[in-house]
Parts: structure tokens; sequence; C-alpha cells
């Protein structure tokens, strides 16, 4: 049996989900709070650990949508979801009203807002960035300049920020930051071959294929430097250049130094739109904010909810190739679900 | 003068603004694998002269990246050069001549 689903959220999780529903024979609705797709990725230039353009892997995701002939459905917000048997009744905040047999959350995260970790100075210190202010940057294609408008001769990257610390209230890892800082550190020199760019950090966490290939090119073609040891606090020096202290723990000795531009590699959150959804449909959350699916191995992508299926980062950091399998093994279990019923 | 048991020491921290990286760049023009360390320790593990002496080739590399001149001189002469440490780095940083690098840069007149 074949049935109707609803997907929220079109960044590369809904957009592949709802492709490959749709292949599956299902009729799908893809729900998009937005007026383009893409969600987090669509602010990014470039992915690691190909440097591949991120508008690319969009592209090709939205052209799947097209060929899949998915409704999308844009500047959609869910106002209430009323379950009726096994069918649900959406509303949206504009009054359309919709059916569906099963719904899929992927509602994804938001980055850490890094004003919250207002040693790091961000919103303060004109010369403090974000990795996704730096994407912007190399979105813009017009060669890399602070924001005192003078070409960085000496660049940071802060590991860590917003995740793995207890005073933002993020205990996890959200596993692409140490990548995205070697991706970004590499772009930098790319651009600034006579560019000095250390990174500062607690752990590296090279997990994925290429990733150990990617950071080991960093630092031998590259001359990127690492340091291990977390920002303890930043200044602003009267140049406004950054004066930033950290423990050397590989030398036991603290160290300091200045840089024209520091980039504050944000961590994921939870997003708002998957904590409203998730309360809306009495949804479990674990410690970490994000969605607890029924079973962590065998179940990834059920919810305790009957129905409704989650997939992405609204249940935990993910990279994109992680967020793709995640869209892919959620179509599985939902087309399963529709089987039986 | 009283002694209190105390006293002032040495400001223990690097200071990045204030040193040199001239040696690194010297070193590395001679060895680039030298940047390839990741401070793993396993060099510094095996080495025989660190049985008997404080001599620590991960160290080494490390005061050599934060612009750490002093002293250098003579912690790269404790090295033997048996070149155990290349045999066990997982990066496959030449060690040997990352020393006999140093070492030879330290060697050079100052105002080359």
């Amino acid at each position: 049996m074949t049935g109707k689903v609803i997907v929220i959220g079109g960044g590369v999780t809904g957009m592949e989900a709802a492709s490959q529903l749709s292949a599956a024979g299902h009729e799908v609705l893809l729900l998009e709070q937005k007026k383009t797709l893409g969600g987090n990725v669509s602010q990014w230039d470039r992915l690691f650990p190909s440097l591949r353009p991120a508008g690319e892997l969009l592209d090709h995701l939205k052209e799947n949508l097209l060929a899949r002939k998915v409704k999308v459905y844009f500047g959609a917000e869910v106002l209430a979801v009323a379950r009726s048997g096994n069918q649900f009744g959406v509303t949206l905040t504009d009054g359309e009203k919709m059916t569906a047999d099963a719904l899929l959350i992927a509602t994804g995260f938001q980055m850490f807002d890094a004003r919250r970790k207002e040693e790091y100075g961000y919103g303060i210190y004109t010369n403090v960035i974000t990795s996704a202010d730096l994407e912007e940057i190399f979105r813009q294609k017009k060669g890399i300049k602070n924001p005192s408008g003078k070409v960085p001769q000496k660049i940071a990257f802060i590991h860590c920020v917003g995740s793995r610390d207890v005073k933002c209230g993020n205990t996890y890892c959200s596993s692409v930051c140490c990548i995205t800082a070697v991706k970004q550190a590499i772009e930098v020199k790319e651009m600034l071959p006579e560019a000095t760019v250390y990174c500062f950090y607690m752990d590296l966490r090279m997990y994925g294929r290429y990733f150990e290939d990617f950071y080991k090119k960093a630092q031998e073609k590259h001359g990127i430097q690492f340091v291990r040891g977390r920002l303890s606090e930043a200044v602003e020096n009267p140049d406004e250049t950054v004066m930033l202290k950290v423990e050397d723990t590989l030398a036991l000795r603290p160290l300091r130094m200045s840089f024209d531009m520091v980039v504050l590699m944000a961590g994921m959150e939870v997003s708002q739109g998957t904590v409203r959804l998730g309360k809306l449909l009495d949804l479990h959350f674990a410690d970490d904010r994000f969605i607890q699916p029924s079973n962590e191995h065998l179940l990834r992508n059920v919810t305790g909810s009957k129905g409704v299926f989650v997939a992405g980062t609204a249940t935990g950091p993910k990279t994109i190739y992680d967020c793709i399998s995640d869209a892919r093994s959620a179509t599985l279990a939902i087309d399963e679900y529709l089987k039986q019923k | 003068m009283i002694n209190f048991g105390y006293s002032i020491h040495k400001d223990n921290q690097i200071n990045m603004d204030a040193v040199s990286m001239e040696l690194l760049e010297k070193v590395k023009k001679r060895e680039p694998s030298v940047m390839m360390c990741m401070a793993c320790g396993s060099c510094a593990a095996t080495c025989s002269a660190a049985q008997f002496t404080s001599f620590s080739l991960r160290h080494l590399m490390l005061k050599v990246c934060r612009g750490q001149m002093q002293g250098l001189e003579k912690e790269a002469e404790k090295c033997m050069l048996c070149g155990k440490c290349q045999l066990v780095c997982p990066r496959g940083v030449n060690t040997r001549n990352v020393i006999i690098a140093i070492r030879s840069v330290l060697e050079e007149p100052v105002n080359e």
C-alpha cells in the first residue's frame, strides 16, 4: 500500500527523503518554512573534504524533487497537528489544511549563537566572526577581508564554540566543526598563501573518510599550525586585532597571540522548529535537547508517536553524508509502516 | 635580604607576538615534514637518549614551532641520531633530518 507523507523541513535531509519516498510510490508533500530549499547548507560555499560547491549538491537534490514531481510548499509553518485514527490533520499558520498517513520531521539544527560565548567577543570585537560568516565571505567571491576592511595576515580558527561546553549547556560534540575548520583554514591559505593560520583545539576529531588526509594536507601543504588548548578569552587590541589567550597544553605553558581575524567554529543546536514540532507531537527529547528516537540502534527514525518519523540533525549533529543516509533509512521505515497499514 | 620562602618567577607565558619564526621557517625549508607532527609522543617514548636524559623530540619540535629558542641548542645535542623515532612516527616525519636541520640552522652565523 502507498500513502500520503508530509515531510517537514526542506534541508538536505527533507529533500532527499521526499524524493526517495516519492520514488517508492508515496504521495509526498514537502513543507519548507523559508522561501528557498537547502536549509543550513544553502549558507555554505564549499563542502568538506572534496571542496565540492554546496550549490552543486543542492541542485542535484532539487532536480530529483522535480523529477519525482514532489510538491513543495514554501513559507509553510506548522501550527497544529490533529490525529484521528492513523491519519494526521496538519494546519499551517496561513490557515492551509492538509492530511497525511505519516509525518517525517526533518527540521534539523540551527547554529549556536556565538554571542552567548561572550568572552570570545563575537558581536563585541570587530574582527571576530563565525564559520558561517566566513562561508558568506567565500560565497561573495571578492577575496578575503576582515570586518575592519584589511586583508588579514594572521587568522585563527577556534574549535568547539558552543560544543563540549557545559557553560553553554551543550556537552556534546557537534561533529562537523573540526573538519570544517580544517577546510576553511585550507581555503584561506589557498586564497592568501602568505597568511599565518592557527587552529586552537581541544581534540581533533577527524573520524570521517578522508578527514585525516585533509588534516595532514593542512599541515603538510599549507603549514597550518595546530595548538592544543581551548580559547579562554579574547581581547581586542587598540588596532582592532584580537589577542587570544590559551594554554598550550602540550608545552604546559600559557600562550597569547594576536590575530587580524578570529573565526569561531560555532556548533550545532537543535533548531527552534524541531523543538516546536516535537512539543506539538509530544515527542521525547534527550538531555542534549535533540529528539530521541525509539531505539538508538535499530529504530533510529522511529519516534514514540505512531506514524511520526524523524531524520537528519533533528536527532543530533550529523554530516551531510549521514543526513543523506538517514533520510534514506527513514524512507525505508516509513515505507514499511505504510505497507503494514 | 630576608628570605620569605618565595620569589617572583619569570613570566611563563609564551608571547607569540614577540617571538621569531625564523628558525621554524629555515628548518621547514630543509625538512618540510617537521610540520606534520601531531604530538602523539611515539618518538619521545621510544627514544634511547630519553632513558638517560630529559630529551624529548616532541617537545623540541614544539619549541621550534612556538619560536622558543632558549636552551634549544643544548637540547638538540642530546640526540644520538639512532633513528628509532623515525621508525615509529605515524606521520612519516623525517625525525633524524629534523634534528640535523635544527642543529645546522642553529650553528649558522647569526647575520648570515
